[in-house]
């Protein structure tokens, strides 16, 4: 156990060291990048030619994080806020109110541990779900990396046996990054393949076993209990077990990511979000008012299709790319 | 579907119903909140402000405020409002005569394009012609494969070339089309980001090297506001024909099928309603905006109906019933009908004002399951005359279904039942009693409806 907390405290520095380093900042820049000139630009648009807050900066500071799948209600209240603060003076010149907006969306977001809840005696399990092509995959590819990359032994459970072919795209990952993969046939019971994969986990005494899962509709009901029994397997195999169970999110989802956190929370009790596909155009706005409705917090964001794509979420580096 | 829009929708008007006279400030309030639905839909925010202006325009005009029922005429106005945002409908393919048609699949990671290619290969071929699926995404791990098993599913080849680039693939492909016969070519691109300038490179490429005869964007339904982003990019990149909606079986909001034909201009040509290769249907801007606006969709459910059921068989069961000689094996038969034509739940959404009271509701698909186990648990004289099944043969059907006497018993009594009321409706000269919660004229016109096919069936038997 002495060696493993060490490497934990190892993971959290790293993690710190990382949001402060000006690389893995820059990179997250670059990939918000068309986000943020639309949404800047338009601001700035704005503020060019009023002083002055007026009722219509309100008003498209409203279309802007509209726009941005913020969804109505968080950008109503938010609206509100800034609407108070100026008309308590609080705030008079329309370049305050943008970083009075990004105060408050980054304390919406913080006092969250994000940090992966690792098991003090190995394996650690983390469990993965989320709908159709969220990139589920690929995400697991990249955060089995991370582990690799701190000397972990990470084994892959490949229990998507639904899709087409996704053993196999699980399997080529596993060479690339080096990692060990329990696979079955297509068909194959998801919850026997996870069996199999604890058992195998446990015999080679591995550090971190990630659990692949078939992508499902948050509406299916049928399916969403195959996943509880997933998850059910795995308690009963090692106590505590699943640690983390992750639900990718793609990021150009829409308010419909709510009702995503929401049945995925009751069918498996999910413990953080995995942000994927950070790098197109308007970009996971919809995390930003999810608060409102459901307290879950983002874990790691995906910003490429490499293995390293992947960084811890930072709130304010968040915020500030998206808005800076 | 639509389970959120519905339902919010459904309260404003609910609301402006319920008011003798609208006047313009009411209107006004009911819209801002049907504003605000739209909105939470992720509907694009510059189509909900046109559309809004343009309701609003037609709403607060005097022949609305006068009307009788001027609720209903709102909901009328938003209704067409939304279908010609959708519309107009085309969910043909332009076959090229004699030659080969080339269907180009192009879209966002993740959005469906594999699955989706799948299923349009499978459409094509129930229509006689002979596809073949290309495997031009070299990008993600294991997508060759992914198409090949499909294609295997389906029985439909699948043209492939390892180490070779995508567009060289396509040019394979058309070659291999041409020297076996095939008169349908689906091309499955990589997923992109659309503002990956090298991806975007390629698939300009292989537009003007293989010339498709039409371009898809497949979107996943659940797509926010970007949704529009990407087609517009797709759009001034490739010059696309149309769209395919994805994923419209789960709860999406609607907002992508609202705004992607307003943005880019183009007609969304098919819709994805579930993970099954035959769940690939014709877009209808009609019963779509019906479906939003919780309606239902009578006429889906009618073809659904027929795509499943005889017409033989459906005459040899009403001879039965009038006779009264109905037996449990018949009553089997329906339920596996009924089943064939899709999940309970996406059925009774089709069902006009079911839809909003099965709003967060559970079907239990296991009790259609409990009575098929306990019917085939039953010997075929006790199917026939289930009269004699008593104590002793109850206690075995129960035993040999995994259910309970009780179940047994309850499945008995009901069948029971129906075969009276069915008798009673025989007797009747054959007259239609509606359904509870019908509206009269439905209720008469469905009648009639049924009247005359019955007709059409006893002419077809001579």
């Amino acid at each position: 156990m002495g060696w493993f907390s060490k490497k934990k405290s190892h993971i959290q520095k790293r993690g710190n060291d990382e949001s402060k380093s000006p690389s893995s900042f820059q990179r997250l820049r670059k990939s918000l990048e068309k986000t943020r000139a639309k949404i800047s630009s338009k601001f700035k648009n704005i503020a060019s030619f009023r002083k002055k807050i007026d009722a219509g900066v309100l008003e498209k500071l409203e279309e802007i994080l509209l726009e941005s799948d913020v969804g109505v209600v968080p950008t109503t209240r938010i609206i509100q806020e800034i609407r108070n603060a100026w008309k308590s003076k609080e705030i008079e010149e329309t370049s305050d109110v943008y970083d009075f907006l990004k105060d408050k969306l980054k304390q919406g977001l913080k006092e969250r541990d994000v940090s992966i809840r690792m098991s003090s005696v190995p394996p650690t399990v983390i469990m993965v779900t989320g709908i159709n092509g969220a990139g589920k995959t690929t995400s697991i590819a990249k955060l089995a990396n991370l582990f690799i990359k701190q000397g972990m032994k990470v084994m892959l459970a490949a229990s998507d046996t639904f899709r087409a072919a996704a053993a196999e795209q699980l399997d080529i990952w596993s060479k690339r990054i080096g990692s060990d993969i329990v696979k079955h046939q297509t068909g194959a019971d998801p919850a026997a393949v996870t069996f199999d994969a604890l058992e195998a986990c446990l015999k080679r005494k591995m550090d971190v076993l990630i659990v692949d899962t078939a992508g499902r509709l948050h509406t299916h009901d049928n399916l969403m209990n195959e996943l509880s029994k997933i998850k059910r397997v795995i308690s009963k195999k090692i106590e505590n077990a699943p640690h983390e169970v992750l639900m990718v999110l793609d990021a150009t989802t829409g308010q419909n990511a709510i009702s995503q956190a929401k049945l995925f929370k009751r069918a498996v009790d999910i413990t953080g979000i995995f942000l994927s596909k950070l790098d197109g155009t308007a970009k996971g706005g919809v995390i930003l008012g999810m608060r409102d409705e459901i307290d879950i917090p983002v874990k790691f964001i995906g910003i490429g299709e490499g293995a390293e794509d992947i960084q811890e979420f930072d709130a304010d580096k968040f915020v500030d790319a998206l808005f800076d | 579907m639509f389970e959120s829009i519905t339902g919010s929708l459904d309260t404003i008007f609910n609301k402006l119903r319920g008011k003798g006279r609208l006047t313009e400030e009411n209107i006004k309030d009911g819209l801002r909140e049907v504003r605000i639905a739209l909105l939470e839909a992720d509907t694009n925010y510059a189509v909900v402000k046109d559309f809004i202006q343009k309701v609003t325009d037609r709403a607060v005009g005097d022949d609305v405020i006068r009307s009788v029922t001027p609720g209903q005429q709102i909901v009328k106005i938003v209704h067409d409002e939304m279908e010609s945002l959708m519309g107009p409908g085309d969910s043909t393919i332009p076959f090229v005569d004699g030659g080969i048609t080339i269907l180009m699949l192009v879209g966002l990671q993740g959005s469906g394009k594999t699955t989706t290619s799948g299923k349009l290969a499978s459409l094509i071929s129930s229509k006689g012609r002979r596809p073949l699926l290309v495997a031009a995404d070299i990008q993600r791990p294991a997508a060759i494969e992914q198409l090949q098993v499909l294609g295997k599913q389906l029985n439909i080849p699948v043209f492939s070339e390892k180490g070779v680039n995508p567009v060289n693939v396509c040019k394979g492909a058309i070659k291999f089309a041409k020297a076996n016969n095939h008169d349908v070519v689906i091309l499955d691109t990589a997923g992109r980001l659309h503002i990956d300038q090298k991806l975007m490179l390629e698939l300009k490429e292989i537009n003007s090297k293989v010339k498709p005869t039409q371009i898809y964007f497949v979107c996943d339904s659940m797509t926010g506001q970007d949704a529009v982003n990407s087609a517009k990019e797709f759009n001034a990149q490739l010059c696309l024909n149309g769209v395919i909606l994805t994923k419209l079986d789960g709860d999406t909001r609607g907002g992508a099928a609202l705004s992607i034909k307003a943005v880019t201009g183009k007609p969304i040509k098919f819709v994805g309603m579930g993970e099954k290769l035959d769940k690939l249907e014709e877009f209808h801007p009609d019963r779509m905006a019906s479906r939003i606006l919780g309606m239902g969709d009578v006429v889906s459910l009618v073809e659904k109906a027929q795509k499943v059921i005889d017409e033989e068989d459906a005459a040899k069961l009403e001879k039965k019933i009038k006779q009264g000689s109905l037996t449990l094996d018949d009553f089997l038969n329906q339920l596996q009908q009924i089943k064939r034509m899709g999940p309970l739940k996406e059925i009774m959404g089709m069902i006009p004002g079911l839809g909003k009271r099965m709003k967060g509701m559970q079907i239990d698909e296991k009790q259609m399951q409990n009575v098929e186990a306990i019917i085939h648990s039953m010997t075929r004289e006790e199917r026939i005359h289930p009269d004699i099944i008593e104590g002793n043969r109850k206690n075995r059907i129960a035993n040999g279904s995994g259910t309970n006497v009780l179940d047994v018993s309850q499945l008995l009594k009901q069948f029971k039942q129906m075969k009276k009321m069915f008798k009673q409706f025989a007797g009747n000269g054959g007259n239609f009693m509606p359904p509870e919660g019908m509206a009269p004229h439905d209720a008469m016109k469905m009648s009639r409806k049924l009247r005359s096919k019955r007709k059409k069936v006893k002419r077809k038997k001579r």
